[in-house]
């Protein structure tokens, strides 16, 4: 059977589509059942205290209250919130309750009642003595310091990440190629600096939520907005301390996830009430929770040495990450990574190169993952720091890259030492500067107002997949009539992988997409995978979906030569009919699919697992123009260009809307969105008033174009797309301000007017910054 | 108390308290396309027309829509699949939370607006948030709609 590409790369329109525009009831809250429990919590004020006593009788005892938990009620294993393969890099060091407080909005206690207004009743009636204790809230000072946010005996590091609870340590360590200090020492020029990135809110639009319910089996049914569905079972189950047998999880529609959901934010406190009050519960994150207790990124302060020779050949790059993971570990040991591993490599010109990092437990809320994942920050601060040293060597910094960036056939031995199989990265660059017109407009134009017009730069990578690690699956079942069944537990949060899979299955099976019925995700029936995260969905699970299929059209070849009396050699099968090639006869597939379902022994079902040794990156160029009032700092995004090599784009309408959508994202972390806290450790943005999400009226023009590469591992070439588009409007912005301002760089993110501003006076006095 | 108004063209009951919001009572008559994504009026997700009028349903208190016409997306669903169909096309729905309030708000421009151009789309529909696009397809979109050239 020769397979034909009539989906694979067409804009296909998500098979889920008219469901959402006109507003089905699909998503976890519409389709909980109607008796549910109301679960809120009770949050703690301090940053860090310690339970000295609770009295929740008069609570209790409100008409319409189930139940008032306490630590008492949970149980007392630890386990992590982190949605990762087992053994979890993230330590074991929750627990659902607990008597001590690590952050202000920590969970103190769980009310369940049947209306709203009990439960807020309730709430305001439970008593509880705190003794306040020191907290730990400077990233700076939490290595080391006599105050420990986990003190407790049972806490647990599953893997060797440099992990001490009796540090505050979530993680450390430290790699390298080649003497950094020697070869950075003989430099002709050089840029040290340290770059900020706050704690940015994923801030999707459907908030964490879950319902729990008891099926026929006496089994806890967890129906909740997840990345990470059997994750999320092992999650619940240790976190019950209940056998894994005993959990079923199931996801609907996802409002949005960015990698928030890939921890079990909600899930935990619905799935205690239920296990143990046997009624189903719900409980719905206000988008105040959202903010103040959830899974935000983690907040890493990047050091970055940076060394070229005078003809701007990079030599070495050097690279220390602070990563704060706030009051709990998930996903500290993994992000803090990525921050070096998936920045470095663009630059194959060093010869030296160390990356270290430690990563700290602190009294703020506790971080998680976000889209870049680690990734994003160090790319800000490499990036950034490249800028610097082409400004400091009288550089376009557009030719500074292409003298230095990874080309296809690399090895690149900050990651991992894989080789740039598929890598159009230069190409991306020459594409970007000619959509923006670059050599007209760098560095800036004075508009003769006032304002000035600049243009900045950056490049990014991500991965596709954790490689040896990460499982991709997809199953097929062939039934009446001839329509197959594409059961998968990749985790279709708006993304599009129901359809994107159901695209490569159509395309590998020759048959019309709306005969691929995709049906995900619940633990009980689909086949195992790690989840919607890393990048990995397009890559890994696209690829299970080429074997499942290929796998299905052997057993169809099989079943016809049986039905037509000859050997299995000797038949074809275009997607329609099983024939003998000798033309003595045929089958069309719907009579062999519905001949099979009476005296058959052999089952027209296939699941095909996917894991892969090599995670292959996508690449991208992003540029920024800017208009600066040299008056106020204030500046408007006037256009951004974009132009990314993910392989081959399987869908190209979702690949630009997810590339848009990524840069959309990346824009307001780098000119808006802030997290900043009270001395006291409150987090001040705790709604969308203070946590600016861009509107339609901040996101200038936004252009995208794609330079495919051809990836020979993925599906029909394809790379991930995800995660790598919101890495680069932060360097690039920053690169623009300090174009358009003759050198004021501002390495904390957000890029306020106020910091540029401050910057510009600051040059004035000082003449450098 | 209990309030009557009209609700998709249907006369319908119910009871509230002084605090209760629109967003509430109308999830409760089973409108589940009417979605809260914050507490602050800020992200526009829960837009509904009272008299034909775009508002907010999540700071519109229940009391005072007292014999006045409540539209849902539910109410227009005509319409709403005919613009959703703009918006799939461009691959501009994506998780879809956000999709109803926008679509309300898209339609309650059509009526209002005489040719607005793309500065006046985008001002238009600045409270309606979408964490997932970045907005640009759903501008493709709105404008394809409005029979325009992109």
């Amino acid at each position: 059977m020769e397979v034909k590409r009539r989906y694979v790369g067409a804009p296909v329109i998500k098979k889920d589509a008219k469901a959402l525009v006109t507003g089905k009831p699909v998503y976890t809250e519409d389709i909980a059942p109607k008796d549910c429990l109301v679960v809120k919590v009770l949050r703690c004020p301090h940053a860090h205290a310690w339970i000295e006593e609770m009295d929740t009788s008069r609570a209790r005892a409100v008409d319409g209250i189930a139940a008032v938990l306490n630590w008492e009620d949970a149980p007392k294993r630890r386990f992590t919130m982190a949605g990762q393969t087992y053994p979890e890099p993230s330590p074991y060091d929750r627990l659902i309750l607990d008597r001590r407080m690590r952050f202000v909005g920590d969970v103190a206690a769980v009310v369940a009642g049947e209306t709203e207004e009990a439960v807020d009743r309730a709430l305001k009636l439970i008593r509880v003595r705190y003794q306040v204790l020191e907290p730990v809230l400077d990233i700076h000072k939490a290595k080391d310091n006599p105050v420990l946010v986990h003190p407790e005996d049972n806490w647990e590091s599953l893997c060797d990440v440099g992990a001490d609870n009796r540090r505050n340590l979530c993680a450390c360590g430290q790699e390298s190629m080649g003497d950094v200090d020697a070869v950075l020492a003989g430099c002709a020029c050089k840029v040290e600096q340290t770059y900020h990135v706050k704690a940015n809110q994923q801030a999707m639009m459907e908030t964490f939520r879950t319902f729990t319910t008891m099926d026929t089996y006496g089994r806890l049914v967890v129906t909740t907005s997840t990345q990470v569905v059997f994750h999320c079972r092992r999650i619940v189950a240790n976190a019950l301390n209940i056998p894994k047998s005993r959990v079923r999880v199931i996801k609907p529609r996802i409002g949005g996830g960015f990698g928030a959901k890939q921890s079990a934010v909600s899930e935990i406190y619905p799935a205690l009430v239920t296990w143990l009050t046997g009624r189903p519960a719900m409980m719905i994150f206000t988008r105040y929770e959202s903010q103040i207790a959830s899974s935000p990124r983690h907040e890493m302060e990047v050091t970055v040495r940076v060394g070229a020779d005078e003809h701007g050949i990079l030599q070495a790059i050097d690279l220390y990450t602070l990563s704060n993971t706030g009051a709990f570990g998930e996903h500290g040991p993994t992000t803090v990574g990525l921050s070096g591993h998936k920045s470095i490599p663009l630059y194959r010109t060093p010869r030296a190169f160390r990356f270290a990092y430690d990563v700290v437990y602190t009294n703020t809320m506790s971080a998680g993952a976000y889209r870049g994942y680690g990734a994003t920050q160090g790319i800000f601060a490499l990036e950034s720091a490249v800028n610097e040293l082409a400004e400091k060597l009288h550089m376009d910094p557009t030719l500074l890259r292409e003298k230095n960036m990874v080309r296809e056939g690399d090895v690149m031995p900050a990651y991992y030492g894989e080789t740039a199989g598929s890598c159009a990265l230069d190409r991306c660059m020459a594409r970007a500067r000619e959509m923006i017109g670059w050599d007209e407009k760098y560095p800036c134009r004075d508009m003769g107002n006032g304002k000035v017009r600049s243009v900045g730069v950056a490049m990014a990578m991500q991965g596709s997949s954790i490689s040896r690690c990460d499982v991709g699956s997809v199953g097929l079942k062939l039934n009446d009539d001839g329509f197959y069944t594409m059961m998968i537990a990749a985790a279709d949060m708006g993304t599009g992988c129901d359809t994107t899979l159901a695209q490569i299955c159509a395309d590998c099976l020759c048959c019309d997409i709306e005969n691929v019925i995709p049906h995900g995700v619940d633990t009980d029936v689909s086949p195992y995978d790690s989840g919607s995260y890393a990048s990995s969905t397009a890559y890994l699970t696209g690829m299970a979906a080429v074997k499942a299929s290929e796998k299905m059209v052997k057993k169809i070849r099989e079943k016809g030569a049986e039905y037509l009396e000859c050997a299995v050699e000797d038949v074809d099968f275009d997607g329609e009919t099983v024939f003998r090639t000798d033309s003595a006869g045929q089958i069309t597939l719907k009579d062999l699919a519905n001949r099979v379902m009476c005296n058959n022994g052999k089952a027209l079902e296939v699941v095909e697992t996917r894991s892969s040794e090599i995670s292959p990156p996508p690449f991208m160029v992003g540029i920024a123009e800017i208009e600066l009032d040299k008056e106020t700092g204030h500046y408007d995004l006037v256009d951004y260009v974009a132009v990314v090599d993910c392989g081959t784009s399987l869908n190209p309408n979702l690949t630009r809307v997810q590339t848009e959508g990524g840069l959309g994202q990346g824009i307001g972390m780098a000119m808006f969105e802030d997290v900043t806290r009270s001395r006291q450790g409150r987090v001040y943005e705790n709604s969308f008033m203070q946590y600016k999400l861009p509107s339609r009226m901040d996101i200038g023009r936004l252009r995208v174009e794609f330079e495919s590469s051809y990836e020979a591992t993925g599906p029909f070439g394809a790379k991930s797309i995800g995660e790598i588009v919101i890495n680069t409007p932060s360097p690039a912005i920053a690169g623009a301000i300090a174009n358009a301002t003759g050198g004021v760089h501002i390495r904390e993110l957000p890029i306020t007017a106020e910091k540029v501003f401050k910057g510009m006076g600051k040059l004035e006095t000082d003449g450098a910054m | 108390m209990e309030i009557q108004f009209v609700l998709n063209g249907r006369r319908v009951t119910a009871r509230i308290t002084p605090s209760t919001v629109l967003l509430d009572v109308v999830r409760e008559k089973g409108c589940y396309s009417v979605k809260r994504g914050c507490e602050t009026s800020n992200c526009g997700l829960c837009t509904v027309w009272l008299d034909g009028m775009p508002v907010l349903s999540c700071s519109t208190l229940a009391a005072r829509v007292e014999g006045r016409e409540v539209t849902t997306l539910e109410g227009v669903s005509r319409q709403a699949e005919e613009l959703g169909l703009f918006l799939a096309q461009e691959g501009g729905e994506q998780c879809g939370f956000c999709s109803p309030g926008l679509i309300m708000n898209v339609l309650a421009m059509e009526r209002e607006l005489d040719h607005p151009d793309q500065d006046a789309v985008r001002e238009y529909l600045a409270g309606n948030l979408c964490r997932c696009t970045g907005y640009a397809s759903q501008l493709r979109a709105i404008e394809k709609y409005l029979g325009r050239e992109v």
